[in-house]
């Protein structure tokens, strides 16, 4: 590819939950403003901008990655999941979604959509993940309001309830 | 916190990046996870003119086993490497410093060689590889040079890449027979920066130890037999060497404690995992 000129948009095609995408972003676009800003799904939150809070966090070839140290450019070719992807019908929430809700896992919120993309990937990975790897999962996250505990249980249940309709006899 | 403009070049071959790098000079820098550089980035702490993207060079993104080293690539990630089957066998070391190195989600896309080339002086990766007496593979236009970890940092952030070269695989000497190996640190979190790392290895030349997060660069010291009457002294001049300073993570004073307290806990577990 020649040079890519630092006035311009470029063109970066990528899947985006599940879908062919072609968006225009200029070289110093992170993913994080590529997503809420180029294609208008803020599902994916900002905070701090330099990959500490973990709020952007969405997944990229199916890791948990931060979109904030995520060159837009870099992604080209790549598969993107967002918030946006857990539940295909908007009027319902996903098994974790709807544990964190029972479980009382966020209050303000603005941190639950990065941790439900590390937590989705690792309960597809790992699906009898317990406690400790769920707290290492966490330990990516920053959340001023639960202190955790109950983003923990929710995520346990969920991963317990995934167990159960897996193997409905175990 | 949005970085500045740059152009971006995402090369089909080696020589083209290592072409666009002699151009640039000091205006280009390479990108490949851009876990360290995309903070600089948004920081404006960084403002090349050229960022070169090498994730896509597939000869970068190789673990090889090279008689007794393990040479891994510039484009290799970190989980890639966290994750390679022969890590325990093979890298000891680094299989206990993983779980400290970062987080998951910074881990599954920043490089290997981006950490050592970043070189902050309180990072896992250039301490392992400064302890196990590793080497790092450098690429310019022109030529390729072979430089010593314990001489490629040369102090905060610093190295010794020059201008138009790049990290081409790091070398990590591969665990040898009757060797212990242990990793140990204090921070707030797993994944913060390390107020104090150590690493030690223990072997049949005696005992080492490697100590991040004091000096302005992993440093790393033999040490006399935990039993010995000099290991008392020794790790404390060690402590009182490092030129430990007061931070909003910790004194001086805690550091230099943790050195004492810490480096010998590391030392201790790598002497008994050893045989």
């Amino acid at each position: 590819m020649p040079r890519m000129n630092a006035a311009r948009k470029h063109p970066v095609d990528f899947t985006l939950n599940g879908k062919a995408v072609r968006a225009e972003a200029e070289n110093r676009m992170l993913l994080s403003d590529l997503l809420r800003h180029e294609i208008g799904l803020t599902g994916t939150h900002v905070g701090c901008e330099h990959g500490v809070c973990g709020a952007c966090t969405v997944q990229i070839d199916g890791k948990p990655a931060r979109a904030c140290l995520t060159l837009a450019q870099q992604v080209r070719g790549s598969d993107i999941r967002t918030v946006e992807a857990l539940s295909p019908d908007p009027a319902k929430l996903s098994r974790l979604q709807a544990a964190f809700r029972r479980h009382h896992g966020l209050q303000c919120g603005f941190c639950t959509p990065g941790i439900l993309m590390s937590l989705d990937a690792l309960l597809r990975e790992h699906p009898d993940a317990g406690r400790e790897d769920i707290r290492e999962h966490l330990s990516g996250h920053l959340c001023r309001c639960t202190g955790y505990a109950t983003i923990v249980e929710a995520a346990l249940a969920a991963a317990e309830e995934q167990r159960k309709e897996e193997k409905p006899n175990a | 916190m949005k970085p500045a403009s740059f152009d971006f070049l995402c090369p089909e071959t080696l020589e083209e990046a290592l072409a666009a790098l002699a151009e640039g000079g000091g205006e280009a820098r390479v990108i490949a996870g851009g876990q360290s550089l995309v903070p600089m980035l948004n920081m404006r702490l960084a403002r090349p003119a050229l960022l070169v993207d090498i994730m896509r060079l597939e000869a970068l993104r190789r673990i090889e086993t090279s008689g007794d080293e393990i040479v891994v690539g510039a484009g290799v990630r970190q989980a890639e490497l966290e994750t390679w089957p022969s890590l325990l066998h093979d890298l000891p070391l680094l299989a206990a410093a993983f779980p400290w190195l970062g987080h998951v989600q910074t881990r599954a896309r920043g490089t290997v060689c981006g950490s050592v080339a970043h070189a902050d002086p309180s990072a896992e990766l250039p301490l392992s590889l400064v302890t196990l007496g590793g080497a790092v593979s450098l690429r310019s236009r022109k030529q390729k040079r072979r430089v010593k970890a314990d001489d490629f940092f040369i102090g905060m952030m610093a190295t010794d890449l020059a201008e138009g070269e790049m990290i081409e695989a790091v070398h990590f000497p591969k665990a040898r027979r009757g060797s212990g190996y242990a990793f140990r640190e204090v921070g707030r979190r797993h994944g913060d920066f390390a107020i104090v790392a150590c690493a030690a290895v223990a072997d049949d030349r005696g005992l080492r130890l490697g100590i991040a997060g004091v000096d302005d660069r992993p440093r790393v010291f033999p040490l006399p037999a935990l039993d010995d009457d000099q290991f008392e002294d020794a790790i404390n001049d060690i402590a009182w060497s490092l030129n430990a300073r007061d931070d909003i993570h910790a004194s001086a004073r805690y550091r230099r404690e943790l050195v004492r307290s810490l480096g010998r806990e590391t030392l201790k577990e790598a002497s008994r995992c050893r045989a």
